[in-house]
């Protein structure tokens, strides 16, 4: 044992206090939910980085084809199968289009398609999804029960079964989507607001008196935003994959539309001799289904910290 | 707060439990005897009658949560429900909140059956009657800050004229259960257990109730926490003239905090006594055994005890015994337990219980 | 007797958000052969942390070991390697958990989660680990064995299902059993059932028990020694009879006097105890109760105090109030 007197222990240290010693008090300012979301967010370098590189991604789509010096579809023959260069900067294909500004052109339709899936989920899937979960019954029964039936049926098949009254196009992409694509999200919400409706503050309101709406708006719908916009953020990049992957097929974007996918599919002929026309669609695919990934991981982690090991 | 709500003398101090006259309903013979044991002050505040709650269980089954439960509650009263876990104490207190709707029976609050009640009678009940939950951590919106959870029960019934009443309530509120009114901007995830559990309490008082239903205020907080909470619940009471309907599993809490105390054992009342009538003189086998199976923090209290360990679990509440649940458990079942469902009566006066033997 | 196991100045952390919380700080003491000990305290007292830290069940990251030695027959726990561990766990110390509901492997029978440790740590043939398994779960009061071996844990209730554990704990006949919580989540009734239960087998196998609870009432009649923990520390040790009948640390006091009790006469208040634990992110420079206590002094505020000898039985209180200059000035100031 220290010999405490060596401490400097006097005796006056061992009066007994006339006052309480101050308790800890509550630490570090107060923040909205939403903001240490966002703060934890911003807090993860990988998480960032997707958004940044999304972020330049959308700027590019936007400004890309119009500070190009050439359009994306003119066909110039003189000039087919260039090499990256001053005048082409991202070379042109086997028809004398510009690379670079069919790049930025497919990089429209992808985030076109990504938002539309994201809009789809939103309105069809959380309207469902919240239906089911809050009347709850039969009526979830019966409505579970049809969106299993639509999961059931194979997405190719839809499509394909769309082409024979439709035009192949984006638009049939996004009509093919939106037959199946919400059904996840609905799952989800219906899974948070049903486990949601049973907790104790949600009882608390009812016990007070809330209305059906109080109950929605302030109670329910808030506290499911975390893991909706956790699934968005992975439907987008499954979306513009599958996009891709149709157009790759023949079955969506057609010529002379710019598509990453029909991009591929037309550089596949000869990529061993001209590699940078599949080399720049390819890699922006993945690069783009990697910046979604890594957001919505870092943003599940933002929401919930526990998940994260 | 003012205890504008207080429409009696304090009452705390004279509940008045040991009321002698009691008097069965009639027109009542068979097994399932239908009584009514009153008790509190000469007026109830809450009458339960026959309350039952049923849940459908798939297959055709019925989970009995609760099963012809009748008792009343005086006001100025605290009366604790105690059981063990799937007893139903907690369906009961829903159920009586309204919470959830009955299968059968009636409760009343003021002499106005509640499940009768719609539109603005019912918004006005949702004033009168509060509930204070099991886990503070659940109980509390995450996405709220505290002034907006505890003005909740006033935003809904508009009881708060412009923000700066509002706000000058919730400083109040938090300041009479013992929190800072600086805390009002912060939202739950900084507070502790107890805490949480205290702004839960003040949001219960925010509209002026005369009922609190207290369903395991303490059973998540720590020891020395739960103590805090109890002398809060018990101060608030005595200052404001609560009535107090206290569902717990901790016996020596429920002893402490209640005037009388219900016991419940799978859906049904077992026994009802005044507090310390219960625990001196227990009638009901399964009421002498939860008590002694209560560790009492004393080891030559331990050392002597002749502890009752019950053999076996408890049944299935979809499927309960026939006649006395409490027969598979019991040590001195008959015959007649099995064949007989034993009649809830009063044994002794004020003090009932629903054994063929007590 | 000989002591099997010794923690010696035990600090665990876990890394957070915003630091380094210190769940465990300086804790010592050390459990002898066929004894059952009993720690005790409130969450955040770090008596789980060190029970899972003796089993090396702490993940890590988030959490590590910064200083300390856990000697358990001789050999120091921190050291083994994972796989030295594995034949110390199950096999010479069992663990039961808090929540029957998810420590055992719903997938799986009860037999095979029993006879599992059987095979694997004493090479035992599949038909011995079977008769063995039939007589573990007679032994801890499971009716029908033969049929209760070849089912699944969802048909065991919550009371059967922790004598399941039990009997995996035992069934290497370990030295050592760690009960955690064993019956926080059990009904008082059924909680009586266990605790006589476990009760019986260390009368019968001799074998030592560290119970970790925050029920006191549990501890009075199960252990013979007894370790109050609080902020992370160690506050007072002895026996159940020095704890209960002459605590001689503000919390433990406290903390009985918190309670309420059953022979208590009606109306009298509790008395609680002030304020709330110790934030372990940023723990106390003095005592760690010091903030919540009703005879803290001047020294409490900035020096940690010792655990200082008290009485003649060997029980310990890390409190100020027993260093001989306070009882001087308690003296002086008696006289005047």
């Amino acid at each position: 044992m220290k010999d405490t007197r060596a401490n400097g222990l006097t005796k006056e240290m061992f009066r007994k206090l006339s006052f309480r010693p101050p308790a800890e008090t509550l630490a570090g300012e107060s923040v909205p939910v939403w903001r240490d979301v966002l703060r934890r967010l911003a807090s993860s370098k990988l998480a960032m980085s997707g958004v940044v590189f999304l972020v330049l991604l959308a700027i590019m789509a936007i400004v890309g084809p119009l500070v190009s010096p050439h359009d994306y579809y003119t066909n110039n023959l003189d000039h087919t199968n260039e090499p990256p260069s001053s005048e082409y900067w991202f070379g042109t294909d086997s028809l004398g289009r510009d690379l670079f500004s069919r790049i930025w052109m497919g990089a429209r339709i992808s985030l076109t398609v990504g938002l539309a899936a994201a809009m789809i989920d939103l309105v069809i899937g959380i309207v469902y999804g919240g239906i089911m979960g809050y009347v709850g019954g039969r009526t979830d029964e019966a409505m579970n029960k049809i969106s299993e039936i639509l999961y059931s049926i194979p997405y190719l098949l839809v499509v394909i079964l769309l082409l024979v009254v439709l035009e192949p196009s984006m638009w049939t992409i996004i009509l093919a989507l939106s037959v199946t694509g919400w059904i996840n999200m609905s799952w989800i919400v219906r899974g948070q607001i049903m486990q949601l409706k049973n907790q104790e503050y949600v009882l608390a309101a009812r016990s007070m008196g809330a209305g059906g709406a109080r109950m929605l708006f302030k109670h329910l719908i808030p506290n499911t935003l975390g893991p909706i916009i956790v699934t968005l953020t992975l439907t987008v990049p499954s979306a513009i994959f599958s996009e891709a992957f149709l157009s790759f097929l023949g079955l969506g974007v057609q010529s002379p539309a710019a598509s990453w996918g029909t991009m591929i599919n037309d550089s596949l002929t000869s990529f061993t001799l001209y590699p940078w026309q599949m080399a720049f669609p390819a890699v922006l695919i993945s690069l783009t289904m990697l910046a979604f990934n890594v957001f919505g991981d870092g943003l599940r982690d933002a929401f919930d910290p526990k998940l994260k090991k | 707060m003012k205890p504008q709500n207080v429409n009696s003398k304090p009452t705390a101090q004279s509940p008045g439990p040991s009321r002698k006259s009691i008097v069965p309903l009639s027109g009542q013979s068979s097994g399932q005897s239908h009584v009514r044991p009153i008790g509190g002050g000469a007026t109830p505040l809450l009458e339960v009658e026959r309350l039952s709650k049923f849940f459908s269980v798939g297959g055709g089954q019925t989970l009995k949560a609760v099963n012809d439960l009748s008792l009343t509650v005086g006001k100025g009263e605290t009366l604790g429900i105690v059981g063990e876990s799937g007893c139903g104490k907690s369906t009961a207190g829903r159920t009586i909140m309204r919470l959830y709707e009955p299968t059968s029976g009636a409760t009343r609050f003021e002499g106005r059956n509640i499940y009768d009640m719609k539109g603005t009678e019912l918004k006005r009940l949702r004033r009168e009657m509060a509930m204070i939950f099991q886990d503070p951590y659940a109980s509390l919106n995450p996405r709220f800050s505290i002034a907006d959870i505890i003005a909740e029960p006033l935003d809904i019934h508009h009881l708060a004229g412009s923000g700066k009443e509002r706000r000058r309530k919730v400083e109040e509120l938090l300041e009479r259960v013992g929190l800072r009114s600086e805390h009002a901007s912060r939202y739950p995830h900084e507070f502790s257990g107890g805490q949480r559990q205290r702004i839960g309490i003040a949001r219960a008082l925010a509209a002026d109730p005369k009922l609190i239903v207290c369903d395991e205020p303490i059973s998540a907080l720590d020891v020395s926490i739960q103590a805090q909470v109890v002398n809060l619940l018990q101060e608030l009471q005595r200052s404001l003239g609560l009535t107090y309907l206290f569902i717990a599993h901790d016996l020596s809490m429920v002893k402490h905090i209640s005037d009388r105390v219900a016991v419940m054992y799978l859906g049904k009342l077992v026994e009802l006594a005044e507090s310390s009538e219960l625990y001196a003189n227990p009638k009901h086998p399964y009421t002498q055994a939860l008590l002694s199976a209560i560790p009492v923090p004393d080891p030559q209290v331990e050392a002597q005890k002749e502890r009752i360990v019950l053999s076996g679990d408890l049944p299935s509440p979809v499927n309960p015994p026939s006649g006395c649940p409490f027969r598979t458990r019991c040590p001195y079942a008959t015959e007649k337990c099995a064949a007989e469902v034993p009649a809830f009566r009063e044994v002794s006066p004020a003090h009932w219980a629903s054994c063929h033997y007590a | 007797m000989d002591s099997i196991l010794r923690v010696e100045d035990l600090h665990i952390s876990f890394r957070a958000r915003g630091g380094e919380v210190q769940a465990v700080r300086g804790v010592d003491f050390e459990v002898r052969k066929g004894e059952a000990i009993a720690i005790v305290g409130e969450s955040g007292s770090g008596k789980s942390v060190t029970a899972q830290s003796i089993m090396r069940l702490l993940p890590s990251p988030p959490s590590f070991v910064k200083q300390g030695s856990i000697t358990f027959m001789g050999r120091n726990l921190l050291e083994l390697s994972e796989r030295e561990m594995e034949s110390v766990r199950g096999k010479e110390i069992g663990m039961i958990f808090q929540d029957p509901m998810t420590s055992l492997n719903p997938t799986l029978t009860i037999g095979h989660q029993i006879t599992e440790g059987l095979i694997k740590h004493q090479g035992a043939s599949r038909q011995a680990a079977r008769a063995r398994a039939l007589e573990l779960l007679k032994l801890v009061g499971i009716p029908n064995p033969e049929d209760r071996f070849s089912q699944y844990p969802h048909s065991f209730s919550g009371g059967m299902r922790q004598r399941a554990m039990i009997a995996i704990a035992l069934s290497c006949n370990p030295a050592l059993l760690i009960a955690d919580e064993p019956t926080t989540a059990l009904d008082v009734t059924i909680q009586a059932q266990i605790m006589r239960l476990m009760k019986d087998l260390q009368e019968r196998f001799g074998t030592s028990i560290i119970l970790i609870t925050h029920d006191l009432g549990v501890v009075a009649d199960f252990c013979d020694r007894v370790i109050v923990m609080y902020g992370g520390q160690v506050v007072e040790t002895g026996t159940k009879w020095d704890i209960f009948r002459s605590p001689q640390h503000p919390y433990t006091r406290g903390l009985l006097r918190s309670m309420p009790r059953l022979d208590q006469p009606k109306g009298e208040p509790l008395v609680p105890i002030v304020g709330t634990p110790p934030d372990l992110l940023v723990p106390p420079q003095g005592c760690a109760f010091c903030a919540r206590c009703d005879e803290a002094m001047g020294v409490c505020v900035d020096h940690d105090p010792e655990l200082l000898p008290v009485g003649q039985s060997g029980q310990t209180a890390k409190c100020w109030l027993h260093h001989p200059l306070a009882k001087e000035v308690r003296h002086e100031t008696a006289k005047r």
